[in-house]
This record gives structure tokens, sequence and C-alpha cells, in this order.
């Protein structure tokens, strides 16, 4: 099995790899995966008042294949609405970097990661709405 | 200077064919083609020749005589034909077989196929240190025990078992003794009389021969008997019908030749080069671990887990040197590697193991080349890693309760 052009160019360049401040109220965090499993992603996102993305960071511990689907997902996302970011599916990921069959769950994972870090951000923009008393 | 790329350090999938073999081989294609088996000219001669040749050869590389070895296509059918052959032909003394966990799959499924047909199978676990221990197998056996299949050397990590104390056990009970060969002989001392070996499996393409041809060892002296799982023309005493695939055998005899004649100067050599490699990664990356013993290990082999860095991702970094890993991510099964959680290796550092097999035409120079992109890349995928982050904040992942955990 040889690597496609595009997971080794999301490994050799890498786009967004890094780490936002947890706490701050404008970023999600999610955290999916395990380590028992050899794969873990973490994709961070940094929404704007208006409800639009506009950074993402992510780290990877997992395959050449895990790496570029949450390196993809984080480009993808910059930009986008929440809304627009939940409708990113895996089949698109596994279409742009040609996944074969056995590596479908590295994109399964990197859509469940935007997910997740949605629903951070969304758990925390509520909780301190509640603590304003809106 | 870079040496020549792609480096290869995979020697246990399989290693290179010596030069001196192939010059071996050649006259057996064009020239002297010859059916081993037709008596009556002097084509068939001239390859029957080469064959007993070649059969010296092998016998002497573990200490046998000739005619006590069987020509086969590889390692797998001699697993097969040995213990399949063997319990079959003394399935009226018993129904038990013992093996370890840690087993080629051609052994495992070999035995599973047995269980299917109403054997009983025990699988020894191994040590931490991966080797099994000769009290476990005492302990394991009974009076309704035939066969007795352990490997030599493990292809995986590379340690080696303590064969010769097995088998003192396995005499003492009367069961026979097979031992899958394949990664030790040409690289250690091995042979069948301080073993008690009754039958031995041995490849051609892990001793720098040519790939699609094995041998199996079977005893004469006390008369060791096997039920053959190839029916035909009844060559190799009928102990394996086909006919003789000659340039091959004249390979693997050249290659043993050669393996043998070489040992130990090539095992000091792979011997200073794996620690080599081993002293300067250690040096160079922190958070290693070492899978296997140290000290009951093949001179050019290593295993190493790199925490918090996933295998096939740290290969698809070393682009240009060939290794493989205990990863998941790396097998059909996506299943981590059977043998490191055997020895009680962690499933998350499973994932994170690279196989190193150096051999007879690794370099100094490919070592010290290797050991710089392993503490690179190794840095670089730590960069990307979530489970570095939390570790050098001082999370503990262990405690964590992952989301993804099934």
């Amino acid at each position: 099995m040889a690597y496609s052009g595009k997971v080794i160019d999301h490994y050799e360049n890498p786009r967004n790899v890094g780490s936002m401040d947890k706490e701050a109220l404008n970023v999600g965090t999610g955290l999916v995966g395990a380590p028992a499993c050899g794969d873990v992603m973490k994709l961070q996102i940094q929404v704007s008042d208006a409800g639009v993305i506009e950074d993402a960071k992510f780290k990877t511990f997992g395959c050449g294949s895990a790496i570029a689907s949450s390196s993809l997902a984080t480009e993808w996302i910059k930009g986008m609405t929440l809304e627009q970011a939940m409708s990113v599916r895996n089949t698109q990921i596994v279409e742009e970097l040609n996944l074969p069959p056995v590596k479908i769950h590295c994109s399964v994972l990197a859509e469940d990661a935007i997910k997740s870090a949605i629903a951070d951000y969304r758990k925390k923009q509520r909780g301190s709405q509640a603590q304003v008393g809106v | 200077m870079t040496p020549k790329l792609p480096i290869y350090m995979d020697n246990h999938a399989t290693t290179p064919v010596d030069p001196r073999v192939l010059d071996a081989m050649l006259p057996y294609f064009l020239g002297d083609f010859g059916n081993a088996a037709s008596r009556s000219h002097v084509f068939g001669w001239n390859a029957e020749r080469a064959v007993e040749q070649a059969r010296e050869q092998v016998a002497a590389s573990i200490g046998a005589s000739g005619r006590e070895i069987v020509w086969t296509s590889g390692a797998t059918e001699s697993d097969n034909l040995a213990i399949k052959g063997a319990a079959d032909f003394y399935r009226d003394r018993g129904n038990h077989i013992i093996t370890a966990v840690t087993e080629h799959k051609a052994v495992l499924d070999t035995c599973k196929r047995l269980e299917k047909a109403g054997f009983e199978v025990t699988y020894l676990p191994v040590e931490r240190d991966g080797r099994v221990n000769p009290q476990a197998v005492a302990d394991a056996m009974t009076d309704r025990t035939i066969v007795v299949s352990l490997m030599l050397a493990n292809n995986e990590v590379g340690t080696i078992n303590p064969v010769a104390e097995i088998g003192q056990v396995v005499k003492a009970r009367g069961a026979i003794f097979h031992i899958d060969a394949v990664q030790g002989v040409g690289k250690i001392a091995f042979d069948v009389a301080s073993t008690n070996a009754d039958l031995v499996s041995l490849s051609a393409h892990k001793m720098y021969g040519p790939k699609g041809v094995g041998a199996l060892y079977v005893r004469r002296k006390p008369r060791v008997r096997i039920t053959p799982i190839i029916d035909g023309g009844g060559h190799e005493r009928g102990m394996r019908s086909g006919t003789l695939n000659v340039p091959g055998i004249v390979g693997f005899g050249k290659a043993a030749e050669i393996s043998t004649a070489e040992l130990a100067d090539e095992g000091k050599r792979l011997l200073a080069l794996r620690e080599r490699l081993r002293l300067g990664i250690e040096a160079r990356v922190t958070n290693t671990v070492l899978n296997g013993s140290l000290a009951h290990r093949l001179p050019g082999s290593l295993n190493i887990s790199f925490a918090y860095v996933e295998g096939e991702a740290l290969m698809m970094a070393l682009k240009d040197v060939a290794v493989s890993s205990g990863s998941a991510c790396t097998s059909a099964s996506l299943e981590p590697s059977y043998v490191l959680r055997a020895m009680g290796v962690p499933v998350e550092m499973a994932h994170t193991s690279i196989r190193f097999g150096l051999g007879r035409f690794n370099t100094e120079e490919e070592v010290d080349y290797v050991i710089d992109l392993v503490g690179q890349k190794v840095k670089k995928l730590r960069e990307m890693s979530p489970l570095w982050e939390m570790a050098q904040s001082g999370v503990d992942i262990n405690g964590i309760q992952w989301a993804g955990q099934h």
C-alpha cells in the first residue's frame, strides 16, 4: 500500500498544527479516539461572535491517513460557519485523500473531532450565557 | 555523506539474495535445467548431484545429515508438514499439542486447523522478555501430548527461546519437538543434537537465499515419521511429492554454506552495528522502550517503542528507510501486534513500535543516517502529538476517560 500523494503532502507540509488556549470562551476543543486504538485527534476552533470559525488547529497521534484527515479538516472548516462545519462528512475526506477502505475510519474520526470541537464551544457558550443571566 | 537510498532494514521480512548465491543458481536455469528425478540421462543426473550437494550444505548448517533434509516450498509449508504430519502419524499416542502465543501464523493457524479436527492445543504464554519458560512447557505436558512446537527466535522482537532446555523437557516426556528455526539459523549457533529437535523448519529467503524454497529436518535417529500433506510422485522419500525447485535448492545450499562459514564474524559485526543503532537512538530520543530481552536477542534485531508517536506515521516519516511496525495501522486486520501484546506491552505502546532488522549488507553509514533521521522525525511527530503535549504538561494520560475507547 503506497501512501497517496495528498496524504504525504499533509504530513510533510502540515497545515494548522498547534494549540489554542483551552480556557478561552471563544475556543472549542474536540478530543476523540483513544491511545489504545492507535488514534487520538485533538481539534480546536476559534469562533467569532458571528459564529464563523476564524482559526482551527489540530494535533494527532495516528497514522499518516489520520494526520492527513485531521489536517484537511482544519483546512476546510476555517471560514465556515458552525452549521457548515457540522455538515462536513467523512466521505468527502475519503474522496479528497483517496483513502483506501482500511483507512476510512481515520476520516470518521476527523468528522467526529470537528463535531466534538463545535459541541464543546456551544457548551461553553451556553454556560457563559447562563452566568450572565441571558 | 548520505548513503545510497532507499535503505533496507527489514531483514526479518526477507533478505536480498547474496550475489554468490545467485551465481551458484544461474547454471540451473539454462544449461543444467534437468529434473532431478530424471534418472536416465545426464540432465537429470547433473540436477540430482546439485540437489544432493545442497542437501549436505543445509544439513551441515544445523548439524544434521543430508538424509534428514526434506525440501519444501518454504517455511510455511515446512511448519504445516511438521505439525500436521506428526500429529496425524502419532495420533494413536495422544491428541494434545503444545505451542506458544507468539509463534508465527504458519504454526498458529496450523494448530487452529488441527483443533477443528479434534486435537487439543495449549497456547503457552511468554514472559515479559518475550521468551517461553521451559517450566511452563513441563507443566503443560500430559501423557496425551504428542507434539510441541516452539520457535528458535521470534520474527517480531528477535528474542531467542531457551530451546536446549525446552528440548530436554520434551524429550523427558517423549513427545515430538518441532522448532521453527527460520529466524535463527544462519545467525546464531544452532544444532539438532544439543536441542533434541525432531523436526526443524528452515527458510532460504531469510538467509540471503531465494524465496520459494525451504526445508524440513526430520530426525532419523531415533526415527521420526510424518504423514505427508502433499501426495504425488513420492519425492523426498515419500514425505513431499513434487518436482524439486533445483535452482532454488542450489541457492539455498549455497546460502546455508555461506551463513555457516561467516556466522561468527557476521554475528559480531551485526551485534556492534545493532548496538550502535540502539544506543544512538536512545541518546537522541527520550521515552523509548526496547521490546524483548536485550541479552537473548538476534544480533541484528531491534524492536523499539517510541512513546506518543504512532508507528505507521513514523515509518512514513522515515521515508527511504524500510522497517516495519507492530502498530494496528499497519495490519490488514487493524489489530496491533499479537506478539507485543502477549509480552505484556501496553496496547498504546504496541502502536508506537518499530522493528529494525539489520543484515549482511547494512553499513555503519546507513545506521548513522537512520539514527539522525529517527531523531528528527520523532521530534517532529511529537510536536504534532496531543499525547506528547499532555505528557509534557504533566497530564496523566492513563487516567483519562477516552471517548473513543472500544
